[in-house]
């Protein structure tokens, strides 16, 4: 999915299924994918979203009470793979198991699925989404963050398929002025455990920032800055098209921002920034 | 050996340790670790600190000398001859948690919870709310122990519980009035949860109940052992015997895994959860997650909750604001599962109406929240019969709920 060998870093784009509707959501993801996006997560709305703050909590609350379903979701994940980008779904862990384990990863393949991501099943409990991905081929993503010991890291990376998502900073979603001064360390501590590629997200939201991360890590990771331009569409009344427009917008500086940032995987100094 | 002023239990008997949960956090199939990976240095940091406390003499001395002297345990075992007879004979007991400080049984918890903070060297301390008992005695704790404090709770409670917002600030807490999701309990919780993410380096959130990611269960099960502790002692001390039943209201199931868990080694004693009916089980507004629930994964813990079809959790209703919560502490699950404990529903107008006779024939004014356990006992003790001993535990007193219980009964002059 990801490649530690590729020419540049992979700009990966997020956002949930069913804002401002199922369809406007796919549309949105599919201006996503023309303007640059390589890989999508597509965010599956939970009622107690405990790891996100306020734009991603404003998207996936209007979502939850328009009706979107967890089937809506998967209707959103065989459109936007359709186009062949590797397509994944994040979801905290219950919808998932209250859809039944092995009849997610099943749908979720049929669907033309690449992988999940699940920001609350830690490695320790991830056994049955493990048994189930395996045997469907999919991607199970799990998240590491600064304060992750490296003992728990490479639990993370050993249960971890696709790439492996660290968090650039201690905190929940949304864009911030200046990027975690602990984002490039924890990139060096993974891969001094693991040569499974790794993706920067959390707090990833300006073409700077994109370029900076692109430096040092193999996937930059955006979601509350595509959220909001959807979000703020959404509250001005704009039609899908618009919402559509901006979402092309901010993807087309952020990939431009990626392309900048480096030429070719080079290792950090050993030590710096931890 | 016994402290001074302490009903047989020493600092030892306070956290004893056992063999549930395991190392990860499991009671059964309940319970667990399901958070954010950034907290999991914080919660294995904790696991450590309550490990390295517990095996500690000084922590539980200072702990028990709080106990006794600040929140003024023991408490009582009240026997209620005029209940007694209400209910056509059976002795009834009250375990008194309304007379410990700040008024409910909460104050044990968070005793612990703070000196644990202070301990590992936090200074700021977050709490959720949902009635604002547990913000009260952690305003409270903060207070004495000298600890910044905020408090959140949910925009629709801070209007309905106005009176306790004020009494945090005035102990010096922040309140937070959160306007995310269904703007209650469920919603503080998870706001806590995403200060904590961000600030774990300096703050301790000291949950209010037996929920939440593993240590939390454990650790706050552990403080409010002393509850049943205590209850068991006096119990055999008063009758000679131990009880036919212990008896509690359940929300998360603090109160009731306080005053269960020493008892539950006694097979002769049946413990039983009161969780609340709200508008009654069938109507879909209560707050009964295991009869009304399936097991799902909430707020960092596997255990039974009200969800949809889809796993998204569904907004609880009761009259009572501590027991308005979608789910139910881990262990209480696993009680429930393995027949150890059963688990009633006493809806909105059951409570109330026992609220009003413990008041009329006791002259205590119970909280709403503690009015579930007397209506479940009502029932238990006309089943049991005559000869029977039943333990309720009077979670906490009624002060606070004075305004719904005007409006409830139509007390107030209209004029």
């Amino acid at each position: 999915m990801l490649a530690r060998e590729a020419a540049r870093a992979a700009l990966i784009g997020y956002l949930p299924a069913g804002f401002p509707s199922v369809d406007g959501g796919i549309s949105a993801m599919l201006a996503m994918v023309e303007a640059g996006v390589e890989i999508v997560e597509i965010g599956l709305p939970y009622s107690d979203p405990t790891m996100d703050g306020p734009v991603i909590q404003a998207a996936t609350g209007a979502a939850l009470s328009r009706g979107v379903t967890t089937r809506d979701v998967l209707r959103t994940v065989e459109a936007v793979a359709a186009t062949g980008v590797p397509t994944l779904v994040m979801s905290y862990w219950n919808p998932v198991e209250r859809y039944g384990v092995t009849a997610f990863a099943r749908d979720l393949a049929a669907a033309g699925g690449a992988g999940t991501i699940t920001p609350d099943l830690p490695p320790e409990e991830a056994e049955p989404l493990l048994a189930a991905t395996a045997e469907v081929g999919l991607d199970p993503v799990f998240l590491v963050a600064p304060s992750s010991s490296d003992a728990r890291i490479a639990r993370v990376a050993e249960v971890s398929r696709g790439f492996i998502y660290a968090a650039s900073l201690m905190g929940v979603t949304g864009a911030r002025s200046t990027l975690g001064a602990q984002a490039a360390g924890l990139v060096s501590r993974v891969r001094a455990i693991s040569d499974t590629p790794v993706g920067v997200g959390v707090g990833v939201g300006t073409p700077a920032q994109a370029a900076e991360v692109a430096g040092f890590a193999d996937g930059v990771i955006v979601g509350s800055a595509l959220v909001s331009a959807l979000v703020d569409a959404d509250r001005a009344g704009d039609d899908p098209g618009a919402a559509a427009a901006a979402v092309r917008g901010t993807v087309a500086a952020l990939a431009t921002g990626v392309r900048s940032g480096r030429a070719g995987p080079r290792p950090l100094p050993s030590g710096s920034a931890w | 050996m016994t402290s001074a002023g302490t009903v047989g239990r020493t600092p030892e008997d306070l956290l004893p340790g056992g063999p549930l949960p395991d190392s990860a956090g499991h009671f059964g199939r309940f319970g667990g670790r399901f958070v954010p990976e950034a907290l999991f240095a914080a919660l294995d940091g904790l696991t450590a600190a309550y490990a390295a406390a517990r095996d500690d003499p000084a922590f539980a001395a200072e702990l028990d000398g709080l106990l006794t002297a600040y929140a003024g345990r023991p408490t009582p075992l009240t026997d209620a001859a005029r209940l007694s007879a209400h209910v056509g004979g059976a002795r009834i007991l009250l375990k008194r948690e309304d007379l410990a400080h700040t008024g409910s049984h909460k104050i044990n918890n968070v005793l612990g919870q703070c000196l644990l903070a202070r301990r590992m060297g936090k200074s700021r301390v977050i709490a959720e709310t949902g009635a604002g008992q547990h913000g009260v005695a952690t305003a409270t704790a903060c207070a004495l122990l000298g600890l910044d404090c905020v408090v959140y709770m949910g925009e629709q409670d801070t209007r309905r519980q106005a009176l306790n917002v004020a009494r945090m600030r005035l102990l010096g807490a922040e309140v937070v009035a959160v306007a995310a999701g269904s703007r209650t309990l469920k919603d503080a919780i998870n706001e806590a949860m995403r200060d904590w993410v961000a600030t774990v380096g300096t703050t301790h959130y000291c949950i209010g109940s037996v929920m939440g990611p593993h240590p939390f269960p454990m650790l706050v099960r552990d403080f409010q052992r002393v509850i049943g502790v205590e209850a068991r002692a006096q119990v055999l001390d008063r009758t000679g015997r131990l009880p036919d039943a212990v008896v509690a209201c359940v929300g998360g199931g603090s109160n009731a895994m306080g005053i269960f868990h020493p008892f539950i080694a006694d097979p002769s004693v049946r413990l039983v959860g009161l969780e609340a009916g709200g508008d009654g089980v069938s109507t879909g507004r209560h707050a009964a997650a295991i009869a009304g629930g399936a097991p799902g994964v909430l707020h960092g813990m596997r255990t039974f909750l009200l969800q949809d079809a889809d796993g998204q959790t569904q907004v609880s209703h009761s009259i009572s604001a501590g027991l308005d919560y979608p789910g139910i502490g881990p262990e209480h699950a696993w009680l429930h599962e393995t027949g150890r404990a059963t688990y009633r529903v006493v809806d909105d107008r059951e409570a109330m109406d026992a609220l009003r006779t413990v008041a009329r024939l006791e002259g205590i004014l119970v909280a709403i929240e503690s009015a579930h356990a007397f209506a479940g006992a009502f029932d238990l003790a006309r089943e049991l019969g005559p000869d029977a001993v039943v333990v309720v535990n009077c979670s906490g007193r009624g002060d606070k709920d004075v305004d719904t219980a005007a409006r409830w009964f139509d007390l107030l002059d209209h004029s």
